[in-house]
């Protein structure tokens, strides 16, 4: 982390960064050694901090106005959207600045699973983002119940029911978690509680993912271990800020988009009918963000099978970096697990698209399909393809195809030997 | 040196004595956190319901709320209980006898509790290939005694402890 010793220029700086070193830490953040080949699927990060930020600032301000009670709950929301000055506009960021949050958190994901940035020497930047994006995915679905409309109170309902397949002490969970005989008033409370406190866990791990981002540095386009600093990199700042700033302003632009243009187009509009515990909305779906697992769920004709295996889809991604056996990172060089990563792709959405279709007919046999290649991908296609693969050779260096007249692989040196 | 080994052994006790005390003192201040989660008085004292079904015509239901979830309440014609018990208990995922599920003497007063087994959703009367109950939110059909046919549901929708104060009322709970 230290290549040189920054000495602060003012005497009062020396006399602060001796005490506490912050303004070396700042040094290092300025002048960290990137990659000079980053494109921008790396823009994400710096979109995706942006994103808690603005949940935490919006959700804060909510929390003023908002009422964490059963009776006056849904009453409040609309005294946010209808009295409170601009409450209308703080909500609706933080109601679809969720849903944008986690198509930035996806892309990220993707983005990593192509250029192999979970594999080592990266693996424990990966699991704590995934432990972030499960704490994301808690936070949401506490946050969708806290205006106590139709589709939070059943929404909780069927969430927290899951934990009712788990033999035994299912029931006394379930009981637990509500703190009531059904999803009630302190399940609203409590919930709301933990809303509020996820935002800064996910700060803490979000500083632990950063931290141990900089102790290995970037993965890049190619995939190749770089000399630090060197040819191969530039300085973070203004290099790659810049570039994190162009994409967070186009990001900006959408996201403004979904704001004043279609700001309930993400939602569900059974939420604008108050709870009501004596009827069940005919069609009960999640967050668009959670329906990929919703549709693993509903795949498995058994309750406790179908729960495990919506769990395990998620917990399966933690081992990650041990089913891949691929000594090449970059998917840019692995021919064939470049196309079975597109499959893995077309098939998250298509479990997407059934898990908001009726289980039933051809949804569920899409959604059989789709579990079944979801589990192969990961627990026979990386380890396999990544043993039997053939890849292309990779460049010793990002400068060099560059130099030697171009990006080709074939021109590049032989050096699969080598990785 | 025996007495060095002494010494060595009095500090091996003093540590296992201080991270027992420790742990049972964690163990207590943790206990009551959790436990604090559970049902309140306040939530346990709305144990009982009582319902008035003096009004509930034959082939009809109502549905009352009792502890936060609904019952069902049902009066079947004698066709429907004749269909509930000519099942037979092979066809069932989880075999009970429509006899057992209802008071001797009063088979015609179906009381159980409104929720699906599955995750928890109301499911729909008179729905359903079973000539009972439909859960819409994944599938679960349920027979005219409320005993699960067909669907991702686990068990029988379950009968809660009631009684019959009186031929017109029934305390729940």
């Amino acid at each position: 982390m230290s290549e040189h010793e920054y000495t602060p220029k003012s005497k009062a700086g020396k006399w602060f960064n001796d005490r506490l070193p912050l303004l070396t830490l700042g040094a290092h953040l300025t002048d960290y050694p990137t990659p000079k080949n980053l494109n921008y699927w790396w823009t994400f990060g710096g979109i995706l901090t942006f994103c808690l930020i603005t949940q935490i600032v919006t959700g804060i301000v909510l929390a003023m106005h908002y009422v964490a009670h059963a009776d006056l709950a849904f009453a409040s929301v609309e005294h946010i959207m209808r009295d409170v000055n601009y409450g209308w506009l703080i909500r609706y960021i933080h109601s679809n600045g969720a849903s944008m949050f986690f198509l930035a958190v996806y892309i990220h994901i993707f983005r990593s699973l192509f250029y192999g940035s979970y594999k080592s020497p990266r693996e424990v930047i990966w699991i704590i983002g995934l432990m972030i994006y499960l704490l994301m995915m808690a936070a949401a679905f506490m946050g969708y119940v806290l205006p106590w409309g139709q589709m939070s109170f059943w929404g909780a309902t069927v969430i927290t029911n899951l934990f009712s397949a788990i033999p035994l002490v299912g029931d006394s969970i379930t009981t637990w978690l509500w703190g009531a005989y059904s999803v009630d008033n302190p399940t609203l409370n409590r919930f709301f509680s933990l809303h509020y406190l996820i935002p800064f866990l996910i700060l803490g791990l979000v500083v632990l993912h950063i931290w141990a981002l900089h102790v290995p540095g970037n993965n890049n386009p190619v995939g190749i271990d770089i000399k630090k600093p060197s040819k191969d990199t530039v300085p973070f700042h203004p290099y790659i800020t810049i570039k994190d700033a162009f994409a967070l302003l186009v990001f900006m632009i959408i996201f403004a988009g979904f704001v004043f243009f279609t700001p309930n187009v993400l939602g569900h509009s059974d939420n604008y009918i108050p709870a009501n515990p004596l009827v069940t909305p005919a069609h009960i779906v999640p967050e668009w963000y959670l329906l990929p697992f919703y549709a693993i769920l509903r795949s498995v004709p058994d309750k406790l099978g179908g729960v495990i295996l919506m769990f395990s889809a998620i917990f399966i991604l933690f081992v990650l970096p041990w089913l891949d056996t691929s000594k090449v990172r970059s998917a840019v060089f692995r021919p064939i697990y470049r196309q079975f990563f597109w499959i893995l792709v077309i098939d998250v959405l298509m479990l997407g698209y059934v898990g908001a279709m009726p289980a039933e007919g051809i949804y569920l046999v899409l959604a059989r399909v789709g579990t079944i290649y979801y589990f192969l991908h990961f627990i026979v296609v990386m380890p396999v393809v990544g043993y039997l693969e053939k890849t292309d050779p990779i460049p010793m260096s990002i400068s060099e195809p560059v130099l030697t007249g171009g990006a080709e692989p074939s021109i590049a040196r032989k050096v699969n030997d080598k990785v | 040196m025996s007495k060095e080994e002494k010494k060595v052994n009095r500090r091996d006790f003093l540590f296992t004595a201080s991270y027992t005390v420790g742990a049972v003192g964690v163990g207590a201040v943790i206990w009551p956190m959790i436990d604090q989660m559970n049902p309140d008085k306040a939530q346990q004292a709305l144990a009982t319901t009582e319902v008035d079904i003096s009004s509930i015509e034959p082939g009809k239901s109502i549905t009352v709320l009792w502890r936060g979830k609904p019952i069902f309440i049902k009066k079947r014609t004698s066709e429907e209980i004749a269909e509930a018990r000519a099942v037979k208990l092979d066809d069932l995922p989880d075999p009970q006898k429509d006899e057992d599920r209802v008071k001797e003497g009063k088979d015609e007063w179906l009381v159980m509790l409104g929720v699906c087994t599955h995750l928890g959703c109301v499911p729909l009367k008179d729905k359903g290939d079973f000539n009972g109950w439909f859960c819409p939110c994944h599938g679960s059909h349920y027979d005219v005694s409320g005993r699960i046919r067909k669907g991702p549901a686990p068990t029988n929708m379950e009968i809660p402890k009631f009684e019959f104060v009186d031929s017109n009322t029934i305390k729940i709970g």
